[in-house]
Parts: C-alpha cells; sequence; structure tokens
C-alpha cells in the first residue's frame, strides 16, 4: 500500500462542513424551485445587432433525423444573419443543464425539443422568466403553451401513426409490426398507438436498439419467421427502415415496409419498390422555422400559430413524388 | 579488516521526503491539475464560465455523477467492477416513482422501498461476484442487462408508456423534494441542493477510506484479498459493502433525479457507468484495484462537468465532445502512470 493513508488533512472535512453549513443558512426553495436568480432578469437581449438562438434537442449524436434539423436551424441562421448554437443530450436530466447553460449565457432565443416534457418544465420555465423566448419543437406540444413558450412547431406524432396505419389498411395489409428504436421515447409510443387506431387490424410492437444494426434487422426478421402471416412493417426511423427492408428479404416474407422519416436510402428503397411509402414530418422546418419566428419575434414582436402547434407534418412520400425529394434527401435537408 | 574511515551515511529512512514528492504521492494529484487547467482553460477561453450561473450549471451538472464517481472509486480501490451502477440510477427512480403514481403510496415511503430495492441489488452483486469467484465486471454486465430489460419491462406492464411521470402530486413530493431537489440560494444565484449531496458523499467517503478501520480493508482486499484473508480482514463482507455503497448511491442519484425531473424514462442511465468509472480513474484510481482516492474521484467528475458545460459556453461543435473526453482520459491517466512510477521511487 502506498501511502495514501497520511494525512488526508482536515482540509476537505472542514471545508465541506463550512459549506454545508452555509447551505443551512442560506435561503432555500423547494423542489423545482425558481432559479431564475441565475439570469437576473436583464432583458436577453437588446432588440437590435446579433441574435443568438440556442437550439437544444433529445436526439443522439450521429442521428440521420436530427442532422437534418441542425442544418435547417443553421440554415436559417445563415440566410437571417442569426448565430445559431446547436447542443443535443438524450438525457433528459442533461438536456435540462443544457437549457440553464444557454439562459445563463442570456441567449436571444432558445429552441428545445422535448421528448420528456417534465424533465425540462423547470429549466423552461426559468428561461422564460428570465425574459427568453423559448420555441419547442418536435415532440411535446400539449405542455409546449402551458410551459410559457411562444410556440411548438412539430408533428402530432398520434395524427401521423393514424395516417400511416390508414394508409397501410388501404393497401389491404391486415397483420402489422411497428418497430420501436428507442426505450424511452414516448412519441414513438404514440405513433404505433396511432397506427393501431388508423389500421383497425392486428398491431404488434417490437422494441429494437437503434445503436445496434446487426440487433435490429435479425430482431425484425427473427419476428418476420416465427410469424409469417404478417404482411407489413412500419419502421419510425429510416435507418430501421433500411433494416427491415433486408429483414424482409431476408426471412423471405412478403411483407410491405413502410416507414417514418426520410434519408437517401429511403428515397432509393421507395423508388425501387421496397418500400411502400413515407410519412415524411419535414423535419428540416422544425430546425428553420423557429429561427425565423424568434428573428420575427425580436425585430417586429410577431407571433406564429395562434396558440396551436404548427404542423410540419404528415406528408407522404411515395412512388409519385418521390424523385424531386430524394434529389433534396441527398443534400441532408428532407 | 579495513578500518572504518568515514562516517557512515545517514540513514535514508529517517530522512524526511521533500515537499514535491510527498505531493507526488497523492493519487489526486494529477486530477488536480488537470481540473485546474480545464477550470483555467475555459475561465480564460469564455464569459459565462465563470459568472455564478455558469459555475451553478457546471456543478450541477458534475454532482451527480460526483457522487457516483466516489461510490464507484471505493469500488474499485476495493478491486471490483460496477457495470449495473449506471441503469441502476434509472431502476431506483423507477421504483420510487411506480410506488408513488400508480399505487398512491407517500413519496418516503417509495424512496425506503426502492432503498431497499437498490441495497438488495447491490448485495446480490456482491454475493455471486464472492461467491462464484467470477470477476465483478461479468457479474454486474449479467445485473447491467437483466435492470435494462426490467426497467423497460415493468415500466411497460404498469404504465403502458415507456416513461413513469406525475410525481409532483403524489403525497409528500414537497418534502422530500426539499431534501433532494430543492435550490439554496448564495449571492442571488441558486444552486441544486445535489451539489451538497455530493460535497457532503465525498466528505464522508473520503474519511471512511484514509480514516477508519475499514478504509484500510477496502485498500487491503484492493490490493490483495488473498494476503488481506490471512490477516484477518473480513474480505467477502468488506466486498459485498461496497457493492452496496454503489447501488445505495445509484439509489440517491436516482431520487435526486425523479424528485427534480418529476419523471422517469425506461432508458435513462444506459452507458453512464463508464462514465463513473473513467471519473474514478481520472482520479487516480487504478483498474487493478488498492490504489486510489474519494476526493480525486470527485475531482474527476468535476473535469467532466466543466469540460461539458465548458465546450457548451465555448460554442465549440458539439459533435467533438467525445473525442476530448477521449483524449482527456487517456492524458490523465498517462500523467497518473508517470506519477505513480515517480511515486515509487521517493523515499517514505
Amino acid at each position: 500500500m502506498t501511502s495514501t493513508r497520511k494525512g488526508l488533512r482536515t482540509g476537505p472535512v472542514r471545508l465541506g462542513l463550512a459549506l454545508s453549513g452555509l447551505v443551512l443558512l442560506a435561503a432555500c426553495s423547494g423542489p423545482g424551485g425558481d432559479t431564475s436568480a441565475n439570469t437576473g432578469t436583464a432583458a436577453a437581449q437588446a432588440p437590435t445587432g446579433d441574435l443568438r438562438v440556442a437550439v437544444i434537442t433529445h436526439g443522439s449524436a450521429g442521428d440521420a433525423f436530427w442532422n437534418v434539423v441542425k442544418n435547417g436551424a443553421t440554415d436559417a441562421g445563415k440566410q437571417l444573419g442569426v448565430t445559431v448554437d446547436y447542443n443535443s443530450d438524450g438525457d433528459p436530466g442533461r438536456q435540462s443543464t443544457l437549457i440553464d447553460n444557454a439562459a445563463s449565457q442570456k441567449v436571444g432565443g432558445i429552441v428545445v425539443s422535448m421528448a420528456n416534457p417534465d424533465a425540462l418544465k423547470t429549466s423552461i420555465e426559468n428561461a422564460v422568466k428570465a425574459g427568453i423566448p423559448v420555441i419547442t419543437i418536435n415532440s411535446g406540444s400539449d405542455k409546449s403553451s402551458s410551459f410559457g413558450a411562444l410556440a411548438h412547431v412539430g408533428q402530432e406524432e398520434s395524427v401521423a401513426g393514424e395516417e400511416a396505419g390508414r394508409k397501410l389498411k388501404e393497401a389491404g395489409k391486415t397483420k402489422l409490426l411497428c418497430v420501436i428504436h428507442e426505450a424511452g421515447n414516448v412519441g414513438l409510443n404514440q405513433r404505433c398507438d396511432g397506427a393501431r387506431t388508423g389500421f383497425g387490424g392486428a398491431v404488434s410492437n417490437l422494441q429494437v436498439d437503434i445503436n445496434n444494426p446487426t440487433d435490429v434487422e435479425s430482431r425484425i426478421k427473427g419476428a418476420l419467421q416465427t410469424d409469417p402471416s404478417v404482411d407489413a412493417v412500419l419502421a419510425l426511423n429510416p435507418q430501421v427502415a433500411v433494416s427491415s427492408v433486408s429483414a424482409v428479404k431476408g426471412a423471405s416474407s412478403k411483407a410491405a415496409v413502410a416507414t417514418f422519416d426520410l434519408n437517401a436510402d429511403v428515397t432509393a428503397a421507395i423508388k425501387s419498390g421496397d418500400v411502400l411509402f413515407a410519412v415524411d414530418q419535414q423535419q428540416y422546418e422544425q430546425g428553420y422555422l423557429p429561427i425565423v419566428m424568434l428573428k420575427l419575434y425580436r425585430d417586429n414582436a410577431n407571433t406564429v400559430g395562434g396558440g396551436k402547434p404548427v404542423l410540419t407534418g404528415p406528408g407522404f412520400v411515395d412512388k409519385s413524388n418521390v424523385d424531386k425529394v430524394a434529389e433534396y434527401a441527398e443534400r441532408g435537408t428532407r | 579488516m579495513t578500518p572504518v574511515t568515514s562516517a557512515p551515511p545517514a540513514d535514508e529512512r529517517v530522512g524526511s521526503p521533500r515537499l514535491l514528492d510527498r505531493l507526488v504521492l497523492r493519487p489526486e494529484i494529477g486530477a488536480l491539475l488537470g481540473a485546474l487547467l480545464v477550470f483555467v482553460f475555459f475561465s480564460t477561453v469564455t464569459e459565462q464560465f465563470l459568472s455564478t450561473g455558469g459555475v451553478a450549471t457546471w456543478l450541477d451538472d458534475a454532482s451527480t455523477l460526483g457522487i457516483m464517481a466516489v461510490a464507484v472509486a471505493l469500488l474499485m480501490i476495493g478491486g471490483e467492477f460496477d457495470l449495473s451502477a449506471g441503469v441502476m440510477t434509472a431502476s431506483s427512480a423507477l421504483v420510487t416513482a411506480i410506488l408513488a403514481t400508480k399505487l398512491g403510496w407517500n413519496v418516503w415511503l417509495a424512496l425506503l422501498v426502492s432503498l431497499v430495492f437498490a441495497l438488495a441489488v447491490g448485495a446480490l452483486n456482491g454475493w455471486l461476484v464472492m461467491r462464484t469467484g467470477l470477476p465483478s465486471f461479468i457479474v454486474t454486465l449479467g445485473t447491467f442487462l437483466a435492470l435494462q430489460g426490467l426497467n423497460l419491462g415493468i415500466t411497460r406492464l404498469v404504465t403502458g408508456t415507456v416513461q413513469v411521470s406525475g410525481m409532483r402530486s403524489a403525497e409528500g413530493y414537497s418534502s422530500a423534494g426539499y431534501l433532494f431537489a430543492s435550490t439554496f440560494t448564495i449571492g442571488g444565484t441558486s444552486f441544486y441542493v445535489s451539489i451538497v449531496w455530493w460535497i457532503l458523499f465525498t466528505v464522508i467517503a473520503a474519511t471512511v477510506l484514509v480514516r477508519t478501520r475499514f478504509g484500510n480493508w477496502i485498500f487491503a482486499v484492493g490490493g490483495s484479498a488473498l494476503s488481506s484473508r490471512a490477516v484477518g480482514v473480513p474480505v467477502v463482507r468488506t466486498k459485498i459493502l461496497l457493492f452496496m455503497t454503489t447501488a445505495g448511491a445509484a439509489w440517491l442519484v436516482g431520487s435526486i433525479n425523479i424528485l427534480r425531473f418529476t419523471s422517469v424514462q425506461a432508458n435513462q442511465g444506459i452507458g453512464l457507468e463508464f462514465q463513473f468509472i473513467i471519473a474514478a480513474v481520472i482520479g487516480g484510481c487504478l483498474l487493478t484495484g488498492g490504489f486510489g482516492s474519494a476526493v480525486g474521484a470527485a475531482i474527476g467528475a468535476l473535469i467532466f462537468g466543466m469540460a461539458r458545460q465548458g465546450i457548451v459556453y465555448a460554442n465549440w461543435n458539439s459533435d467533438w465532445f467525445q473525442l476530448f473526453l477521449g483524449v482527456m482520459l487517456l492524458a490523465a491517466v498517462l500523467v497518473n502512470n508517470a506519477l505513480r512510477r515517480r511515486a515509487e521511487r521517493v523515499r517514505r
């Protein structure tokens, strides 16, 4: 043993006790307390000069879908002369820390996606209290206005799911497999529940892990082999859609694949007929529009949406319009 | 028979080592240098890093990681790993949330039951490791996967969705919230109480480690389980208690999270276990056990928090964050290694 035994002098102990003492003396406020003191009541930014917007999403780094949102935000920033900082963290606790961080930087606006609204409530409300306009995107539309956000830009997941289910039903399908790729994401569950409503037939959910493509493909393949009567697979993410196509081929199943969201691979698969259609929520707009809205709000005190969510979807991409969309998916804007 | 002509050299065992050498002996010195470096760097590069709001933000970020890193450091000094620690933070929060919101229990009672659950899982980890003689890496990897499945399965079974929310309306929420998730104000800035828990936990762990007999046992079983058993150290009891400490710390972090964010996702906490280990290693712990420090692990977590928020304040592209972390980890380990080599040469 080395001499780590030697003298942890009482320094840290005393310091700790002193700090704890400070805390006992300091004013306490309850859980979910008002931390707006962090940002003070200073006006967020003068209505002229540079506008800085922090975009904080729950996408994991390297996710194709969120990359398009990021492109939308940064393109809008370039075109309107707005500085855009993009950060993301899938963990709701750390996402709320990022919001606190933006608020303490006194940015001119915050754009935030709410996969888990309750966890972000305090941070968003504090930012609003500090005079920073907040716009929510992608998910959490039902909580948006109660948190004090200016507007919500996104797609209603259950509505989109319902439409997708209906379209599959119209295509004459009877048994649907709905593939959920993130365990903690409520929006994905809403899509599958919506699909169940719209589809009307038998729908079963399958849980896979998006971070492991091999696992995605083999699980879907397994599900198709186990139940050959499944004639439709609904993927909720373009990467899963591509895996589903391989799985369908590997299991020599007759199932049709439909998906949420687009990328270049999905458009190619729609062209070749491997994928029936894609539900497109046009997430580029979810990055682009909030920047425009924040700029309008600052320069002209305009608001958009009239208290209702601004819907960017569902749009549908199938054989009829895929060529044009494919071109845009290539450059990362669809 | 040559007569002695020169005076015998001074006995090196009674000399006192130089101050620098004494410093080099401390396992947390590498982390401390790293923390200073990161702190000074971000303080000069960004404006908000040193503002009170900024400090509150990165301390908050470091606090829950710090609690876990300290517990994991004790376990690593004891020569074991716990890969289930990250998911355990979500499991304990889920137990609390389900009992409080779905069964309508008082939050305090729910917290107590989830603590018992956490300690039981920790004891099971320890018992399995000691009983089977398998590496703890393997055993806790199994626990990690099992808990991950339980989190998702039970949450969906009970709630029909994948997150449990609605803690705010549970009975006893506000009193429990005061203890785990309130804020206190110093100089007009709000700090989360989790920072106090972190400091408190670090002080207790450091004191136990270097001031008590149990602390000696931790070093002993990590250094050599066989030798310590031979001299009468209760190896099994010590290691099981260490696993229970990690699980207990995970319960504390889970409770802080559920009361602050009032909701918990079934997939929370996955992947965090490596961050705990990294923070402990930056703080001077060795993967082989028998060496390390609780204060060092707390500083390791502080580096994490400062870097994580500092990168945002500096407006860097966050895509590079993981690269930065990886490089920092390697640098920290190399520095620690160099210092330890040097320490072994120092006269004590």
